[in-house]
C-alpha cells in the first residue's frame, strides 16, 4: 500500500500551550487577589472594577475557559493529528479558533470587570460574547470532525471519544443555558425565571464541570499519561466502559446543586441518585490511570512529569469521591453555601486540571523545541511547592466550613441562636488568610514553571512541523452485511458539516421550548407581585456588582436558617426573577428576607461604609453607587422585555414607569432626609435600597418559627 | 416546573445520541482490538522520518 506523506503542525499546539501558561498565571493571580480580599477588605481598593463581586467571576472564567480551555485545545491540537495520522483539517480554522478564543477571553475579562454580567455562574459573559463563543466552538468542531473524517487510522483511540463527547455536550449546554433576551448591547435578561432558571443554570453548571473540566482532561490523561510513562493504558476495555458510562450518567446529576432549595423533591432525588452512581465510572478512570504505572513506580520517583500525573489522578479520585458524598442530603446540608464547596472544586481545579496541565506542558515543550527540559530539579521543586499549596489551600477551607456549620446551628439552652453571623465571619477570616497563602504558593510554582519552560525554549529550536507518513485508509471499509450510513457520510465532509448544523439546529429548536413555557410563570403565591421600575433597576445593580457571589437568596428549611434569616423560601416567590439570584456561597448572610429588616438609612450607611453598621465585616464599600445615576432611558426597554418574558406589567406601563420610579425614589430620599442623609433620587444607591427593602416582603406574612 | 420537561428532553437527546454513537462504534468494530489500540499511540515517533525547522 502506498504511503502518504503529511506534516503535523506544531505551531498551533505551541500557541495554545503558551496561552495556557499565560492565562493560567493571570487567572490564578486574580484568584489570589480575590482570596486576600476576603481577609483584607481594603484590597478591594474602593473602586468598582476591582471589588470582589466583579473579580471573582473574572477568576472563575479565566481559570476554567482560559487556562483549562487552552489546555484542552493544546491537547487536542497536539494529540488528535497524531492519533488519527492526519494533519488538522484546516490551518485557517485552527488560527481562527486560536485568536477568536483569546479575543473572547480578553473581552470577557474586561466586560466582567466593567460589570457586564448575566449573573449565572461560569456563564456570566453577556449575550454578544455568548454568540462569539458559540461561533468559535463550531469552528473548533468543524476542524476536529474534519480531521477525524479524513483520518488514516480507522480506530478512534479512547482520547478522541472523550474529545468528541465533550464538544457535543458543551455546545448543547452553552446554547440552552445562554438563552436570554437582550435589552441593549451588553445587557440581557435570562429567558427562564426563578426555580426554572436555577435548574437550567445548575444543569449547565454541573455539566460544565463534567464536560469542560473533566471529560476533555480525561482524554488528555489517556494520551499523555501513557506517553509519559512509556507504557499502554492499564486496561483499554476499562477506558471504554469508563467513557460511555461516565457520559451517560453525568448529564443527570445537576440538581444536586439545589438540594433543600425550592426545587421539587423528586428532581433533587434524581440528581442525588445519579451523583452516587457517578462514583463508579469516575473511580474506574482513576484506577485505570494509576494502574498504568504498575511496574513503573520507580520512574515516578525520578520523573516530575509522572509525579504531576499521579497526584492529578489521585486528586480526581478524591474529588469524585467527595462529590457523590456531597450529593447526599445530610452532607449537603453542611457543605452547601459553605467553604467546603470551594475547597472541593479546588481539589479538582488545582489538583486534577492544574497538575495534568503542568505535566503535559513539561512533557510537550522539550518535544516542540527538540531539546531537554532546562531543569528537571526545578520541575520537581514546582511539584512540591504546588502540592504544599493545595494542602494549605484546602485544609483551612474544610476547617472553616465545619466551623461555620457548627456556629450557624448552635442554639443556647433557651433556644436562641448562639452566634451572630458577624461572629462566624470573623472567626473564619484567619482561615481565609491561610487559604490565600496556599494559593500564592501554588501560583509561585506556576511562575517557576513558566521560567523553566522559557529557558527550555531558549535552549532549543522550534520544530515547526513534523513529517509523518501513513497509508491512506482503504476507501471501502470491509462493510458489515447491513451497510452503514456512516461510511457514506465519512466520505463527504460537507455532508457531515450539514448534518452537524442540523444537530445544532435541533438544539436551537429545543431551546425555543422555554418560550412556550412563559405562561407557567403565573404566580402560585398571589401576594407575589412584579418588581417596581425602581426595584428592577436596583436588582440590575445588585447583579452588576456581583452581590450573588457572597449572598444567597434562598433560605433552606432548617431551624437554624429559619430563625436566623426568616421563613424558608418557596418556589412561588421567584417567578419574576430573571435571572434567579439564589447564589451558591454565603460569605455574607442570606438576603432573601432582608426587606424591611433595617431602615433605609442603615442600608445607605452600610453600602457607603459597611464597617460603620457591621463592625468586623469583610464586605467592601460601594462609594460609586452614590455618584452614578440610574439610566432612566432604559426603564422602558426593561419593562417591555420583562413583559415579553411573562411578567404581568399592565399594557402601556412603560409610559408610566419613569414617573412611578421617581415617586418611589422621592419617598426613599425623604426617608433618608429624616435621618439627615442627603442625596438626589436618581443615584444608584436609591434603586438598590428600593430592591433590598422589597426582597422577601411579599410572602413574609407566613408565620416564621420563633 | 415545565422547564424540567425541556431539560429531560434535551438530556435524553444527548444521552440518546451517545447511545447511538456507542452502538455504532461497537458494531463498527471500534473496540474489538484492544491490545494494539492501546499500544499504537506509544510508537508513533518511529514513523517520523526527520525534523524540519
Amino acid at each position: 500500500m502506498e504511503l502518504q506523506k503529511f506534516q503535523y503542525d506544531n505551531e498551533i499546539s505551541k500557541n495554545f500551550a503558551v496561552a495556557t501558561m499565560f492565562w493560567g498565571i493571570v487567572g490564578m493571580l486574580v484568584g489570589v487577589i480575590a482570596a486576600f480580599q476576603l481577609a483584607f477588605p481594603a484590597l478591594n481598593l474602593g473602586i468598582e472594577y476591582t471589588t470582589f463581586g466583579r473579580l471573582r467571576p473574572v477568576h472563575t472564567n479565566a481559570v476554567i475557559f482560559a487556562f483549562v480551555g487552552n489546555g484542552i485545545f493544546t491537547a487536542v491540537y497536539y494529540s488528535l493529528p497524531r492519533l488519527v495520522k492526519a494533519e488538522m483539517w484546516s490551518k485557517a480554522l485552527s488560527k481562527i479558533h486560536f485568536w477568536g478564543w483569546q479575543l473572547i477571553i480578553l473581552t470577557g475579562a474586561i466586560t466582567l470587570m466593567m460589570g457586564y454580567t448575566s449573573a449565572k455562574e461560569y456563564a456570566e459573559l453577556e449575550w454578544p460574547l455568548d454568540i462569539a463563543i458559540t461561533l468559535i466552538w463550531v469552528v473548533f468542531g468543524i476542524n476536529m470532525f474534519g480531521t477525524i473524517i479524513k483520518r488514516r487510522e480507522r480506530h478512534l483511540y479512547v482520547a478522541i471519544w472523550f474529545f468528541i463527547g465533550s464538544w457535543v455536550t458543551v455546545a448543547m449546554l452553552h446554547i440552552v443555558n445562554s438563552f436570554e433576551l437582550p435589552i441593549s448591547f451588553m445587557k440581557s435578561y435570562s429567558w427562564y425565571a426563578g426555580v426554572q432558571d436555577a435548574l437550567v443554570q445548575w444543569w449547565y453548571g454541573h455539566n460544565a464541570v463534567a464536560f469542560f473540566l473533566t471529560t476533555p482532561y480525561l482524554g488528555l490523561m489517556y494520551y499523555f499519561l501513557p506517553k509519559a510513562a512509556g507504557r499502554p493504558i492499564y486496561s483499554y476495555r476499562l477506558s471504554i466502559v469508563h467513557f460511555w458510562s461516565l457520559i451517560f450518567l453525568y448529564i443527570w446529576a445537576g440538581p444536586h446543586h439545589l438540594l433543600y432549595t425550592a426545587l421539587p423533591e423528586w428532581a433533587q432525588s434524581l440528581g442525588t441518585v445519579f451523583s452516587i452512581m457517578l462514583l463508579l465510572p469516575s473511580w474506574g478512570g482513576m484506577l485505570n490511570g494509576l494502574f498504568t504505572l504498575r511496574g513503573a513506580w520507580d520512574k515516578v520517583r525520578v520523573d516530575p512529569i509522572l509525579k504531576f500525573f499521579v497526584v492529578a489522578v489521585t486528586c480526581y479520585g478524591m474529588a469524585t469521591f467527595e462529590g457523590p458524598m456531597m450529593s447526599l442530603k445530610n452532607v449537603n446540608a453542611i457543605s452547601h453555601y459553605s467553604d467546603w464547596t470551594v475547597a472541593h472544586v479546588h481539589i479538582g481545579a488545582l489538583g486534577w486540571n492544574g497538575f495534568l496541565t503542568f505535566g503535559m506542558l513539561y512533557w510537550l515543550f522539550p518535544r516542540l523545541f527538540n531539546t531537554k527540559l532546562y531543569s528537571v530539579k526545578w520541575a520537581s521543586t514546582h511539584f512540591w511547592i504546588a502540592t504544599a499549596g493545595i494542602v494549605l489551600y484546602a485544609i483551612p477551607l474544610y476547617w472553616a466550613a465545619f466551623r461555620t456549620y457548627f456556629m450557624m446551628s448552635a442554639f443556647t439552652p433557651e433556644g436562641q441562636l448562639q452566634y451572630q453571623f458577624i461572629d462566624i465571619v470573623q472567626s473564619i477570616v484567619p482561615f481565609y488568610v491561610l487559604r490565600a497563602l496556599g494559593g500564592t504558593l501554588f501560583l509561585a510554582g506556576v511562575v517557576l514553571m513558566a521560567y523553566n519552560l522559557y529557558k527550555t525554549v531558549k535552549s532549543g529550536q522550534f520544530v515547526k512541523t513534523e513529517d509523518a507518513e501513513a497509508p491512506a485508509l482503504e476507501k471501502v471499509y470491509v462493510k458489515p452485511k447491513n451497510a452503514h450510513w456512516h461510511s457514506w457520510v465519512e466520505r463527504r465532509p460537507i455532508t457531515l458539516l450539514v448534518l452537524s448544523l442540523i444537530v445544532v439546529g435541533i438544539g436551537g429548536l429545543v431551546e425555543m421550548m422555554p418560550t412556550f413555557l412563559v405562561k407557567t410563570n403565573i404566580p402560585t403565591i398571589s401576594e407575589v407581585k412584579p418588581y417596581t421600575p425602581l426595584e428592577l433597576h436596583g436588582r440590575d445593580i445588585y447583579i452588576k456588582e456581583g452581590c450573588y457571589n457572597c449572598h444567597s437568596q434562598m433560605i433552606r428549611p432548617f431551624r437554624y436558617e429559619v430563625s436566623r434569616f426568616g421563613d424558608y423560601s418557596k418556589a412561588g416567590e421567584f417567578v419574576y426573577d430573571h435571572p434567579y439570584q439564589w447564589g451558591s456561597k454565603r460569605t455574607g448572610p442570606d438576603l432573601a428576607r432582608i426587606g424591611g429588616k433595617y431602615p433605609d438609612s442603615w442600608h445607605f450607611n452600610h453600602m457607603l461604609d459597611p464597617e460603620s453598621m457591621a463592625p468586623g465585616t469583610i464586605m467592601p464599600p460601594y462609594p460609586w453607587l452614590f455618584e452614578k445615576s440610574v439610566d432612566a432611558s432604559t426603564t422602558m426597554s426593561k419593562i417591555y422585555a420583562m413583559r415579553k418574558l411573562g411578567v404581568p406589567y399592565p399594557k402601556g406601563y412603560e409610559g408610566k414607569a419613569n414617573s412611578d420610579m421617581k415617586k418611589q425614589a422621592d419617598k426613599i430620599v425623604a426617608n433618608l432626609k429624616k435621618d439627615k442623609l442627603n442625596i438626589s433620587g436618581d443615584k444608584e444607591i436609591i434603586a438598590l435600597i428600593a430592591y433590598l427593602q422589597r426582597m422577601g416582603t411579599d410572602a413574609k406574612t407566613i408565620n416564621t418559627v420563633e | 416546573m415545565s422547564v424540567l420537561v425541556g431539560l429531560l428532553v434535551i438530556s435524553m437527546i444527548i444521552s440518546g445520541g451517545f447511545l447511538i454513537a456507542f452502538l455504532w462504534s461497537s458494531k463498527n468494530g471500534q473496540f474489538e482490538d484492544q491490545f494494539s489500540s492501546a499500544n499504537r499511540i506509544l510508537f508513533e515517533e518511529k514513523i517520523k522520518t526527520k525534523n524540519k525547522n
